[in-house]
């Protein structure tokens, strides 16, 4: 039984009518129709571009916002079937967010220990006696000094205010940290501590994280398992090597193959580059919602929506919804191959 | 997005609450001013007895309008009254109206404009709806029709026309500065710790948003002192024998009294012209100090 | 051949009152030639910003005073131009593309008659001919549908399509040299990558010099022939970019090349730079990377190393270069 489960999950916005908007008027299909797992002790690396749904989806992972449709499950326990005090407990103990922007996401005017203290004291998880000692333990399990509780938010830089949102997010002891960007804000020398950091933490306290970045190569180190997402829909999902050495789906090659990366001499790269930008979620096209921006389009990708179907010659968690997977994942389009080098002048000589 | 350099330089890391820019307030001469004058003010209407020993209404007609002499440093009034004395304990009344009302609009404000902004929806229309009604009032004749109505006005009374029509605006400000906080990510945060809304409101949005209300209602205690001189020239304010500034100033426009002796109408236009600037620069610096820009 | 930008020694403070002066840039020197790419590399505090603006001749008054150095731009001190000198170069000769282009245009004028104001401006063009080579511009910088979206406003693009914007208002002019600040940072990865592309190939196609200011590695190494590392206000690192990230000499880029995630970390934990990055109001004695570096000896806490050329066109600022040189050879 899965840790959580997420099963046809849709999430739909209307549309505000102002006077002054132009263009379709109806759903912003934020989220449509998204499975979902994720298992004990498991990291899934999350991607994709603006308008793909995966911030919404976080956000109904860790109960800030409901789905329209579908079904989320905790531990086998439907979650929309529980009274708002039975979700408290469940949801907002055993998920929480690790935010983005290190500087926003704490109160400026509560002490950082009173921000860390916030979620024991909301759940009264310890008598009020032992909630300094507590925050102190929460301070140094992240690599902070305990004795920095009493200090504010603008004390810190954006690393150590990462960490700290980490502690505020384990004060509750949760079992799944959805990281929704947690290292893109922060200097590239101070990425690494942090991500070195959740990773102890994981192994640690046996936690799940759901890794949410636009930054590959930093999702591919994380992530055991990883998951795309374009317009609402996830058009592949699998084993991290099976996703990154075997992509089945364009869009997935098409991002991997955008990592600005500088080349070897002996390694080439056919870039697939995308026209246009990324669709906006309230008038999807027809048929596979990417086909408009595809290199490798055919006429059906116009009018049949491909199924999240397994890849053809692969192992069976290897899923993607394109209709030509199977010819995707065995070309080398998007992806860096190297070439043989002929011998050098130099080593020609001896 | 790293965080600039710029930024990083002038944010002058300081330790503690991040309300360091109240120390700069000391700083400015202007701000020093004001503060004595409100608190010279706020003393003569609390302990009259510290400025004058006369009672304000041991009056001798005989005495109408006489300049200043021994024991009498301003003269007297038109009924012969010592004038010092009608001062002092004018800037009770005066100071009450303007605080009073200051102060509950500043809680009705406060409340409707939280509840309106963070709650949204049907609370939002109804308090928003409500507050527009207000607006669409002409508040110079409103209120003066109201006041007519009452045969015996006192301090509360004026203190209630002014709030009725005062906490809309102030409302508006606090509903706009609670919808910009409520999106912030450390109200998300809260959110999904499970702490309850009431409790975000209470911790995290109040103390965020209530800046710009705290300036407003400064500034606002001048604009009601000022309201009930209005009031008393035009003669539905206090009446005699309460005493205020106001009334003064109106006593001293009748029937040209101001052209015999003059002064009648400087001192009392003199302490509420002078209240009202103190508590504008207070409110600016105030403004000034709590920016949050200034000081990240 | 004197190269088309040189700046030597340059150093800058920002006073602010009742605060002591911090040193944003010290004794910064580097050179620019017609045709080349150099990424300037560098996280918070390095001052790759303020060079870059130091250039532009757009630093942030009145808090910043520079106190040495020149710019040298085809023969003139930019440092030292008047005004109305400067106003020639700036936008005709020398250009500069910002990270956030939403708050770089104006809102309330449409896309051509934003680039057209150049021509209009710098080479007195009629409005009508302005318009014209203004939809030009939006096609050179590959925005579908050109002539039809001259009219619309910059809220009507999406964030790929405003930065190709200020890119095409940056190129009306031909200008010698381009200086992207950032320019992908905030922009999807594919969108990033478009525009990446549209760089390397407007450089190429205009042999325009291109000043890219950065903090990601991959970007400088897609795109530039040499790069200049930055940390706490001075020169780290220079070179071409090939040998420099394959055999960095200065301890920091050896520490930020490493940390970056590939296929031999998988599982296990990425080497970091320990400790923070530098607070340039308060810089340590000596070398300001000593308290971050694994190398750092008693020299290193006392002596500022200076930027030291130790190979054809390679220079570092580091007492132990060749410690670290030989380190990254033995793949250690």
């Amino acid at each position: 039984m899965s840790l959580l489960e997420l099963e046809s999950v849709r999430r739909f916005y209307k549309q505000k009518h102002t006077m002054f908007s132009r263009g379709a008027h109806g759903q912003v299909r934020a989220v449509d129709g998204v499975d979902f797992t994720v298992e004990e002790g498991e990291t899934v690396g999350l991607v994709g571009e603006s308008g793909c749904g995966k911030s919404t989806l976080a956000r109904i992972i860790c109960g800030l916002e409901a789905p329209s449709d579908g079904t989320v499950r905790w531990n086998g326990a439907d979650v929309s079937a529980m009274s708002h005090s039975e979700r408290k407990t469940l949801l907002h103990r055993q998920v929480q967010m690790v935010f983005q922007d290190p500087h926003a996401s704490l109160d400026p005017r509560r002490s950082v220990g009173q921000s860390i203290a916030e979620g024991i004291t909301t759940h009264r998880l310890l008598p009020a006696s032992k909630v300094e000692a507590r925050v102190g333990e929460l301070l140094t399990q992240v690599g902070l000094n305990p004795d920095h509780a009493h200090r504010y938010p603008h004390e810190f830089s954006g690393g150590q205010l990462q960490r700290i949102g980490i502690a505020r997010a384990l004060a509750v002891e949760p079992k799944l940290l959805v990281c929704d960007e947690p290292v893109s804000a922060l200097d590239i020398s101070v990425r690494a501590q942090v991500l070195n950091l959740l990773n102890r933490l994981k192994r640690e306290l046996g936690l799940s994280i759901i890794f949410i970045a636009h930054d590959l190569d930093v999702v591919q180190h994380m992530s055991d398992r990883i998951v795309t997402m374009y317009l609402g829909k996830v058009v592949e999902q699998g084993e991290c090597d099976d996703v990154y050495g075997a992509t089945a789906h364009p869009y997935t090659r098409a991002l991997l193959s955008a990592i600005p990366r500088k080349l070897a001499p002996n390694e080439r790269l056919e870039r697939v580059v995308l026209e246009g930008d990324p669709p906006s979620p309230i008038d999807p096209p027809p048929g596979c919602p990417f086909h408009t921006r595809c290199y490798a389009a055919i006429e059906r990708c116009a009018t049949d929506v491909p199924a999240l179907d397994a890849v053809p010659g692969g192992r069976p968690e290897h899923r993607a919804s394109c209709h030509l997977a199977a010819q995707i994942t065995l070309s080398r389009v998007g992806m860096v191959s190297t070439i043989s080098s002929s011998p050098s002048p130099s080593e020609r000589n001896t | 997005m790293s965080e600039s350099t710029t930024s990083l330089i002038i944010s002058h890391r300081r330790r503690g609450r991040p309300r360091s820019g109240l120390r700069s307030l000391w700083k400015s001469p202007f701000f020093d001013i004001a503060a004595l004058i409100i608190i010279v003010v706020t003393l003569m209407a609390l302990f009259p007895t510290l400025f004058t020993n006369i009672d304000p209404r041991d009056c001798d007609l005989s005495m109408s309008r006489v300049g200043p002499e021994a024991g009498h440093p301003m003269g007297f009034d038109i009924q012969g009254c010592d004038y010092w004395s009608n001062i002092v304990h004018g800037a009770r009344t005066s100071l009450e109206v303007g605080v009073y009302t200051a102060a509950i609009s500043f809680v009705i404000a406060l409340i409707a404009g939280s509840l309106a902004g963070y709650f949204g929806g049907v609370t939002d229309s109804i308090i928003s709806w409500t507050s527009n009604v207000i607006l669409g009032i002409p508040v110079g004749i409103a209120s003066l029709v109201i006041l007519y109505q009452f045969r015996s006005r006192t301090v509360w009374t004026i203190v209630f026309v002014l709030v009725l029509f005062s906490w809309a605006a102030t409302m508006r400000y606090m509903r706009s500065s609670v919808m910009q906080v409520r999106n912030l990510e450390y109200i998300q945060a809260a959110r999904g710790l499970g702490v309850g809304p009431w409790r975000i409101l209470r911790s995290h949005v109040i103390p965020n948003a209530v800046t710009p209300l705290i300036v407003m209602t400064t500034l606002s205690v001048g604009a009601g002192m000022a309201a009930e001189a209005g009031f008393s020239i035009l003669g539905v304010g206090l009446k005699l024998p309460a005493f205020s500034w106001g009334i003064q100033i109106a006593l001293a426009s009748q029937d040209g009294n101001w052209q015999i002796a003059p002064l009648l109408m400087f001192f009392p236009t003199l302490m509420l012209g002078l209240t009202t600037l103190a508590f504008v620069v207070l409110g600016e610096s105030l403004r000034d100090a709590l920016d949050p820009k200034a000081r990240r | 051949m004197t190269a088309l930008l040189e700046v030597q020694n340059l150093s800058l403070e920002f006073r602010s009152q009742g605060a002591p002066p911090i040193a944003a840039l010290q004794d910064v020197s580097f050179t620019l030639d017609r045709g080349e790419t150099l990424a300037v590399l560098g996280e918070s505090g390095s001052g790759k910003s303020i060079t870059a603006k130091a250039i532009m001749g757009i630093l942030p008054r009145p808090a910043s005073h520079i106190t040495g150095g020149r710019i040298l731009f085809d023969g003139d001190d930019l440092l030292t131009l008047s005004a109305a000198r400067l106003r020639k170069v700036q936008g005709a000769r020398i250009a500069m593309v910002f990270q956030d282009a939403l708050s770089a245009l104006n809102p309330v004028q449409t896309v051509a008659t934003q680039i057209a104001e150049l021509y209009r401006v710098h080479r007195g063009m009629p409005k009508k001919q302005a318009h014209e080579a203004a939809v030009d511009m939006m096609r050179a910088v590959r925005i579908p549908d050109a002539a039809n979206r001259a009219n619309d406003y910059p809220f009507q693009f999406s964030g790929g399509m405003r930065q190709r914007i200020m890119i095409a208002m940056a190129l009306a002019l031909d200008p010698d040299i381009l200086i992207a600040d950032e320019p992908t940072t905030a922009l999807d990865a594919t969108v990033q990558a478009q525009i990446l592309e549209l760089l390397g190939e407007i450089t190429q196609e205009r042999r325009m010099a291109l000043l890219m200011i950065t903090h990601d590695l991959g970007v400088a190494g897609q795109l530039a022939d040499r790069a200049l590392v930055m940390y706490a206000g001075r020169v780290a690192e220079s070179g071409p970019i090939g040998p420099m990230f394959d055999n960095p000499a200065h301890p920091y880029t050896k520490g930020l090349l490493g940390s970056i995630p590939n296929a031999a970390h998988r599982g296990g934990d990425l080497p970091t730079i320990q400790g923070l990055p530098p607070d340039i109001a308060q810089r340590p004695p000596g070398c300001s990377f000593n308290p971050r570096c694994g190398y750092a000896t008693a020299e290193c806490r006392t002596e500022l190393p200076l930027l030291d050329v130790f190979a054809p066109e390679r220079a570092a600022a580091c007492h132990h270069k060749q410690e670290v040189i030989a380190d990254v050879a033995l793949g250690a």
